[in-house]
């Protein structure tokens, strides 16, 4: 593969009231292994973001930084500020944080549950015990996700018996259930249909309206297809990041060309 | 050809082997079954034995049995769920953890007579507690503690890793996770081994011998206080177990129909070890679809 500058990149900066959470020089390590180089980002409100690059470029593990799921994992260096608070410091409270900061994972992860208690058991647990709010919650989570058609009538049978499709959606309205600001997918189509994938990224963009969407894909159509804005990873560099229309059409550096051209990845 | 031909010879003989196996099995439970079964009656389940006489029931080895299992679970289900849980989810892979695991599986090939008079030395004599159901629920604990943490640590790990960040992505704490979603998941498996080891304990005489005794004293089924001496329910009493009744019948029994009460005492206990065995199937299925929803 070609050799490119690493260090050569173009970023682009927000205005400091549209920013939803800003990263600072974020390194990550795997014990002597370092995957991520210092990653300075901004995430602008209600916008989707798509993080695109080949397998290993570190977009996963920033990605995974953002909510604190490499915690006992990786050592992650940096600042996260989100609403005036560096959330990668030691100080912050995880679980609350990851209230604010959902996240959606590749594989669909329903509990062995039922579809209600799917969406119902973490609310439990955070306190939540009414049950009008709670089966409002349910609603407008399964709504949200473009679910609530399909599971209506069968809300207590298990979640093992969806499709991979639809427990996709219900692992999104199950996120949706705490009420986050923001929203992180890590691939979430990758291992589904390409009609599920469809609904998905529909849901995906609707609920951009209401959340801030950070998602990782391998799949560049994808990406220009529902993003506002991409960045590409490369080598654990963040290479550039920029609106997606000007990434896929007049992208500045040498290494994002290439990749979209398909020269490599 | 010549792959088939293999295919075939192999196929042939792993089903030879298979049925060598169930035929052996068949025919010890087939042959315990027939020589005991016609013995057992009622009467034979609910009167007491006899020293001497003929006649003789099992009702105190049947009911030694059922509570020495029960007072034996109970220590050894808290301990193993906690060493499964921590083995399965916390143990970070060291020198610690694996000096845990091979004690286990050492634990866990030692033969029951070694824990039964290790039971009998330590707990018998030295810690006073005489010929006792407690001395012989605890000797019982020694022999299923490692066979339960196995089978519990199997079962939670089985549960796959995914669900574990579903957990945490919520913001749930790992301990909720494991106790609200990895715990119910892999609650089946648990039941499953809990109830097996059920069955081998039911069936163990050799740790008994020493330690629960070899004399079922009369005992009243009307006094329900723990502590008098004469109540089914002291743990302080010594207490003949089936499995150890089979055994004693069959090296001292004097009484002139001994060899009649041995074999039905046996198919008994086969029956209830069968009950276990079923029994474990069924409600770890009917579990499971009542925690996931599967109605």
């Amino acid at each position: 593969m070609k050799q490119y500058d690493l260090t050569k990149n173009n970023i682009i900066q927000f205005k400091p009231e549209r920013v939803a959470l800003d990263a600072k020089h974020v390194n990550v390590f795997y014990g002597e292994k370092q995957s991520t180089f210092d990653v300075s980002m901004q995430f602008p409100k209600n916008r989707i973001i798509a993080f695109i690059g080949a397998s290993g470029s570190g977009k996963s593990t920033f990605l995974r930084c953002l909510n604190r799921m490499n915690d006992d994992v990786a050592t992650v260096d940096g600042q996260i500020n989100y609403e005036g608070l560096n959330i990668n410091s030691s100080a912050i409270n995880v679980y609350e944080l990851r209230k604010q900061i959902g996240m959606v994972f590749q594989q669909p992860n329903p509990f062995a549950k039922s579809i209600k208690d799917n969406l119902t058991f973490a609310l439990k647990k955070h306190g939540i015990k009414d049950n009008k709010q709670i089966d409002q919650v349910v609603k407008s989570s399964l709504k949200k996700a473009a679910l609530y058609e399909e599971v209506q009538d069968s809300l207590n049978k298990s979640a093992m018996s969806l499709s991979g499709g639809q427990a996709q959606r219900l692992c999104i309205a199950r996120a949706i259930t705490m009420n986050p600001d923001i929203l992180l997918l890590d691939e979430p189509t990758s291992a589904l249909d390409p009609i599920s994938t469809k609904k998905i990224e529909a849901t995906i963009k609707e609920l951009s309206e209401k959340y801030t969407i950070i998602m990782v894909t391998h799949n560049m159509q994808q990406a220009s297809r529902i993003s506002d804005y991409t960045a590409f990873f490369h080598m654990g560099h963040l290479i550039e990041y920029d609106k997606t229309s000007k990434i896929f059409t007049n992208p500045s550096e040498e290494a994002t060309e290439d990749y979209i051209t398909g020269h490599f990845g | 050809m010549n792959a088939r031909r293999n295919n075939k010879i192999a196929t042939g003989v792993i089903i030879g082997l298979v049925s060598i196996v169930v035929l052996i099995l068949l025919s010890l439970i087939g042959y315990i079954l027939i020589t005991g079964l016609p013995d057992v009656s009622f009467k034979f389940l609910f009167t007491e034995s006899k020293a001497f006489a003929a006649g003789g029931g099992i009702v105190n080895q049947l009911f030694n049995s059922l509570y020495l299992l029960v007072l034996s679970l109970l220590i050894s289900i808290p301990i193993s769920m906690g060493a499964g849980i921590y083995l399965a989810e916390y143990a970070k892979p060291n020198w610690l953890t694996s000096t845990i695991r091979t004690s286990i599986e050492v634990l866990s090939s030692l033969p029951s007579i070694v824990i039964g008079l290790f039971g009998y030395l330590v707990l018998v004599i030295k810690f006073q507690l005489d010929f006792s159901i407690l001395a012989g629920s605890i000797a019982l604990m020694f022999l299923n503690l490692p066979i339960l943490t196995r089978s519990i640590e199997d079962s939670i790990n089985s549960v796959s890793p995914l669900q574990r960040q579903a957990g945490l992505s919520l913001g749930l704490s790992r301990w909720e996770t494991i106790k609200g979603v990895i715990i119910p998941e892999a609650l089946p498996g648990i039941l499953t081994g809990i109830i097996l080891s059920a069955g081998r304990i039911f069936g163990e005489a050799a740790a008994l011998i020493y330690t629960a005794g070899q004399s079922a004293p009369t005992m009243s089924y009307t006094n329900f206080n723990p502590f008098s001496e004469t109540s089914f329910l002291n743990p302080m009493r010594p207490a003949e177990t089936l499995a150890v009744h089979i055994w004693k019948v069959n090296t001292d029994g004097i009484t002139p129909d001994a060899d009649i009460i041995s074999s039905a005492s046996s198919a008994v206990l086969i029956i209830v070890i069968l009950i276990f065995n079923f029994g474990a199937r069924y409600i770890g299925n009917r579990v499971y679809k009542k925690l996931t929803g599967d109605k």
